[in-house]
């Protein structure tokens, strides 16, 4: 390979895919909060942002110009340097990790003057591309601990460190489910995961149910989405850790946590729904829906996932402290760990195995679903009165 | 399986000794206070197992030595010894603790526990014979102690012997695991047996030395030589009393144990880099050993003084490694067993003497105990006796076979200076044998009754009399538990 | 050709960390020195082509357990320690005695590794990525379970590490998993308050 192409490949076309990554996911991330705040409003019954532009689909546009015109705000005993970089820290490895996301498999185009080159959708293929998913998600961190504290405030410090804990905590049983996956897949790289799910026939959520229900809560709670959104909890605690941050430096922040968004649900889709593979890979009668260019379904699938994000805001209250940490130390780890072994176990079995399990955890899910809804139908609704101790401190009153 | 089965067999005793150590863990969660004397039972019991299973698995495993894991771990007599001893000093150490913890406002399960898991790690030392697993049993061992020795967590004294105890264990390791890496850098291998094979084959590079000796510093500070010794007076005083009995004797003799099997198998063919660093601290030892234990008040830090000049004593065997007829070696061994005996029963008579706060720790609260009880006295006369090495008791024989080795191996000097400073050494162990025998009491003094205590005493002071009495059985059986080592 | 520009990058950066945890006063800012310097690391593991360690390094110490540092020092709030001395009244000793075990434990290597030819060239990155591992494979073939022996290089150290950790190194690794274990019981039964005892 001579000079010019090995320019080419690794530092041309990756310094392109990287330009053309931020700038997609800063717009996605934009446009999401409009939808975002539209689908709250239509939860809520109401219109959300309809003025700017048709339908107010130029809200964000709107919002980005305000934000990068507001004054920077920076408190006057804050250490100024780290206040400075906590954004950055926390920026950084957000955009980071689109690096690996396996958006689409690879493919050959024509560029004048250039010949035929051969990429990918994809910046990089790692052999350890998830674990370096998880590493650089786990430096994150930092930006929201250090901003915290470097905005020398009460409530930014509380949230920076409740969000640390929270952080910590929901690591593990994310690091359990992202571990079943592997070892359905038998490899660390994003890519070979997907792949994995062509030749073992079929997605990897029908054998890890449990392990997609795990990574999924764990990734809200890692988002700091409602329900887990404590460290932003603005009853308690004002605006959490970005309380003393305004302007572009807050921008950041909020940019970021939909960036995250976007990689937890890319992330799910990947190693649970298939990537970037149709449903039923192996179902040839299927072949007609191989219309639509992997790179859509893709999207299609991180879509639905940004989706439940939404509306799980418009539906859940949220969590007090302590709950949280009981359901992440108490409840998700221990199943994880059982998780972990069962799927170890199938693994051992082969593809077989696998679909041994996936048909047994799927059947007990439905089967206790038809049971719950079986019981509910058969006993009356439970009487719209409050429980007898909120009636007694009712009459107290 | 990448090992085979029976390799499990090997290590089942320890195996066993950490579920029984995980068992007491869990069982301590549902025993209300005064019934944790079950746990002590229950663990006593449990070490006594692990000795009857040590047994069946030497027996199961054939012709020893076995080596396992891929040359991770090894079953021999030496191992065996070692094991044996330091499951008798677990199970005295929990006799000298029953009634310390049922009284103290301190939770007995996880003290149990942690001791469990620290003979654990002193197991698992005793059979190391790669690097690798001697340092990570060395770290079970250390960090257990650590703990033990802050668990009395509201005296002062326990915390401050607690934290010294980490800072400067955790330094030592850093030490020991830099000289192990220049060690790995200089064989490309860290089982021990790999190392001498490196050694005897082609000239090693220079740095070696600075390896070996950083692992001779490590090792020093684990056995509490001259001159890393300062903690160990501290952590003695200030642990509760069963933990210095378990500090003084349990982890001195796990790090003999690799002390000798890293210098003598590992290191062997390199004998002439180390030996004068070990004499050199070997001379050291025992004068600041024996002349620091002259100052002292303290009974415990009076018995960690002369701990550490016990030290000094017992590297002399370490010398000797070039004889033919490995008198080095088991002349170690036994001296470590009278060792083991005689400082068990020393610290059981503080433990018995020692009231609220730290009273009865002072040399003076053994005033007039001869008049009081004459039993306990003359126990305690014979281990100070035996500590001092006059015959007939233990102490003797072991010094006797270890100066005879240093000589044998040439280190006249050095036998005579130990000579010397066991002379010393009458100074201060008969100033408790005055305050029992001559000194009248002043009513200050209170022993309690305990038989736990005292059956552990008079079992220290009946192993004691005896090796003095009957030292060939013994020598007899340390000699057939060598290593196999030698160019 | 650029393999040792960017050993030498990166060694800098570590070592600029390092000092830096030392130099701050800041126990914060020596955190974030810290963090940068096992950033550094984890980049010298990618230089050896070893990238599962250096996602672990940046995984487990970076996004673990320099985070519980971070969260332990905002939770104690050590306080500014402005008007306290910056060095030791025993720097002098301390530097003489740090300079003089430098001297002899670095003159010491490097003159050996002059004469011992160890410094020479390591050996190729590319084959070091590659590990050589026999295992028994299972296979279901016709329903039926086959068991062959395989020998298979291996791209990648993930299995490599899998294999030095789980074969070679087992019983270390088993006695390390209850040293955290006793880690862990030592951690809490000094920091939990007892209940009892409460006059």
């Amino acid at each position: 390979m001579d000079i010019s192409a090995s320019v080419l490949t690794y530092f041309l076309i990756p310094a392109v895919k990287a330009v053309v990554v931020v700038i997609l996911v800063a717009t996605a991330a934009g446009v999401l909060t409009y939808i975002e705040r539209r689908t709250l409003a239509f939860l809520q019954v109401r219109k959300g942002p309809n003025r700017v532009g048709p339908e107010g689909i130029l809200q964000f546009v709107a919002d980005v110009v305000k934000l990068l015109t507001k004054e920077d705000v920076v408190p006057a005993k804050a250490q100024h340097f780290i206040h400075f970089l906590a954004p950055v820290l926390v920026m950084v490895p957000g955009l980071a990790v689109f690096a690996v996301l396996p958006w689409g498999p690879e493919f050959t185009m024509r560029i004048p003057g250039l010949g035929k080159i051969t990429t990918a959708w994809y910046a990089a293929d790692l052999n350890v591309s998830l674990l370096l998913v998880l590493a650089i998600t786990s430096v994150g961190i930092y930006g929201i601990i250090l901003g915290g504290w470097a905005s020398n405030s009460k409530y930014a410090l509380l949230g920076g460190l409740r969000s640390a804990a929270q952080l910590i905590s929901y690591e593990v049983p994310m690091g359990f489910a992202v571990v079943s996956a592997i070892l359905m897949a038998r490899s660390l790289s994003l890519v070979e995961i997907v792949e994995a799910q062509r030749t073992h026939q079929m997605w990897f959520i029908l054998p890890g149910l449990v392990s997609f229900f795990l990574y999924f809560v764990s990734g809200v709670a890692e988002t700091n989405r409602i329900p887990f959104d404590l460290p932003e909890a603005e009853s308690e605690l004002v605006a959490g850790f970005h309380t003393e941050y305004s302007g572009f430096r807050w921008a950041i922040f909020f940019l970021t946590e939909y960036a995250n968004m976007i990689t937890i649900s890319a992330i799910a889709t990947a190693l649970f729904f298939g990537g970037w593979l149709r449903p039923f890979p192996s179902v040839h009668a299927l072949a007609f829906l191989d219309v639509v260019p992997p790179v859509l379904w893709y999207v299609l699938k991180v879509s639905c996932f940004l989706f439940v994000y939404i509306w799980f805001r418009g539906t859940f209250p949220r969590y007090r402290f302590d709950q949280l940490m009981a359901l992440g130390w108490k409840t998700l780890i221990p199943i994880s760990l059982t998780n972990l072994v069962l799927v170890a176990l199938a693994a051992l079995g082969g593809f077989r195995g696998l679909r041994i399990l996936g048909i047994v955890l799927w059947g007990a899910a439905i089967g206790a679903f038809l049971i719950v809804t079986r019981l509910r139908a058969a006993k009356p609704p439970a009487a719209k009165t409050a429980p007898a101790s909120v009636r007694a401190r009712a009459a107290e009153a | 399986m990448p090992f085979p089965a029976g390799d499990t067999l090997l290590i089942l005793p320890e195996l066993f000794l950490t579920a029984a150590a995980s068992f007491v863990l869990l069982w301590a969660t549902f025993v209300s206070r005064p019934r944790e004397r079950g746990l002590a039972f229950f663990s006593i019991g449990a070490l006594a197992a692990t000795g009857l299973l040590l047994f069946v698995s030497a027996r199961m495993a054939g012709t020893l030595p076995r080596s396992a894991f891929g040359g991770m771990f090894a079953m021999d007599r030496f191992g065996l010894y070692f094991k044996g001893i330091l499951l008798l000093v677990g199970i005295v150490t929990i006799l000298f603790s029953l009634r310390f913890i049922s009284v103290s406002p301190y939770p007995g399960g996880e003290y149990y526990g942690l001791i469990l898991f620290s003979t654990v790690g002193m197991l698992f030392m005793a059979s190391g014979t790669h690097l690798a697993s001697i340092v990570v049993a060395l770290e079970l061992m250390a960090l257990s102690q650590y703990v033990l020795a802050g668990y009395f967590k509201r005296e002062t004294k326990s915390l401050e012997a607690s934290a010294k105890y980490f800072v400067l264990g955790a330094f030592s390791s850093g030490v020991l695991i830099y000289g192990i890496s220049l060690v790995y850098g200089a064989a490309g291998t860290l089982s021990l047996a790999g190392i001498a094979t490196a050694f005897t084959t082609a000239k090693p590079p220079a740095f070696l030395v600075i390896g070996i000796i950083f692992v001779g510093c490590g090792m020093f500070f684990k056995i509490a030589s001259a001159p890393f010794h300062v903690w160990a007076p501290d952590v003695y005083e200030g642990a509760p009393t069963p933990i210095s009995a378990f500090f003084a004797v349990g982890p001195k003799l796990a790090a003999y144990a690799i002390f000798a099997r890293i210098f003598f198998v590992g290191f062997g063919p390199r004998a002439g880099d180390w030996s004068a660093i070990i004499a050199a601290s070997a001379a050291l030892t025992m004068v600041v050993g024996n002349v620091g234990a002259l100052m002292q008040t303290n009974v415990k830090r009076l018995l960690g003084y002369s701990s550490i000049g016990h030290a000094g004593y017992a590297l002399l065997g370490l010398l000797a490694y070039g004889d033919a007829s490995g008198i080095g070696l088991w002349s170690i061994l036994v001296y470590l067993l009278a060792y083991a005996f005689m400082n068990l029963g020393a610290f059981g008579l503080v433990i018995l003497l020692e009231s609220k706060g730290y009273a009865g720790e002072s040399v003076d609260d053994f005033n007039g105990l001869a008049a009081k009880n004459p039993w306990l006295a003359a126990a305690m006369l014979v281990f100070l006796l035996s500590l001092a090495g006059i015959p007939p008791t233990a102490g003797f024989v072991g010094k006797y076979f270890l100066f005879s080795a240093a000589m044998k191996a040439g280190w006249f000097w050095l036998s005579l200076l130990a000579v010397l400073m066991s002379a010393v050494s009458l100074f201060y162990y008969f100033r408790i044998a005055r305050a029992m025998y001559l000194v009248e009491g002043e009513g200050t003094l209170h022993w309690r009754e305990e038989p736990a205590v005292s059956a552990a005493i008079a079992l220290c002071a009946a192993g004691t009399l005896a090796m003095g009495i009957l030292p060939g059985p013994f020598v007899q059986f340390a000699r057939t538990c060598l290593l196999p080592f030698g160019p | 050709m650029t393999a040792p520009f960017f050993f030498w990058f990166f060694a800098a950066i570590v070592v600029f960390g390092a000092v830096g945890v030392v130099a701050m006063r800041q126990p914060v800012h020596s955190a974030l020195f810290l963090l940068l310097s096992f950033f550094g690391v984890a980049a010298l593991f990618i230089t050896l082509n070893a990238e599962f360690l250096a996602a672990v390094q940046v995984l487990v110490y970076a996004g673990g357990i320099m985070v519980l540092f971070l969260f332990t020092i905002m939770l104690v709030n050590i306080r500014r320690t402005a008007g306290q001395p910056y060095v030791h009244r025993q720097a002098g000793a301390a530097l003489l005695v740090a300079f003089f075990l430098l001297a002899v434990v670095g003159g010491t290597i490097v003159a050996s590794s002059r004469t011992s030819g160890l410094a020479d060239a390591p050996a190729d990155p590319a084959k070091l990525s590659t590990t050589t591992i026999s295992r028994m494979m299972t296979e279901t073939v016709d329903g039926k379970t086959v068991k062959t022996p395989v020998t298979e290089q291996v791209a990648g150290n993930s299995q490599a590490v899998a294999w030095g950790l789980y074969r070679d190194y087992l019983l270390p690794f088993e006695v390390a998993s209850v040293f955290l274990l006793v880690a862990m019981i030592g951690a809490v039964v000094l920091g939990k308050r007892t209940m009892e005892h409460v006059d």
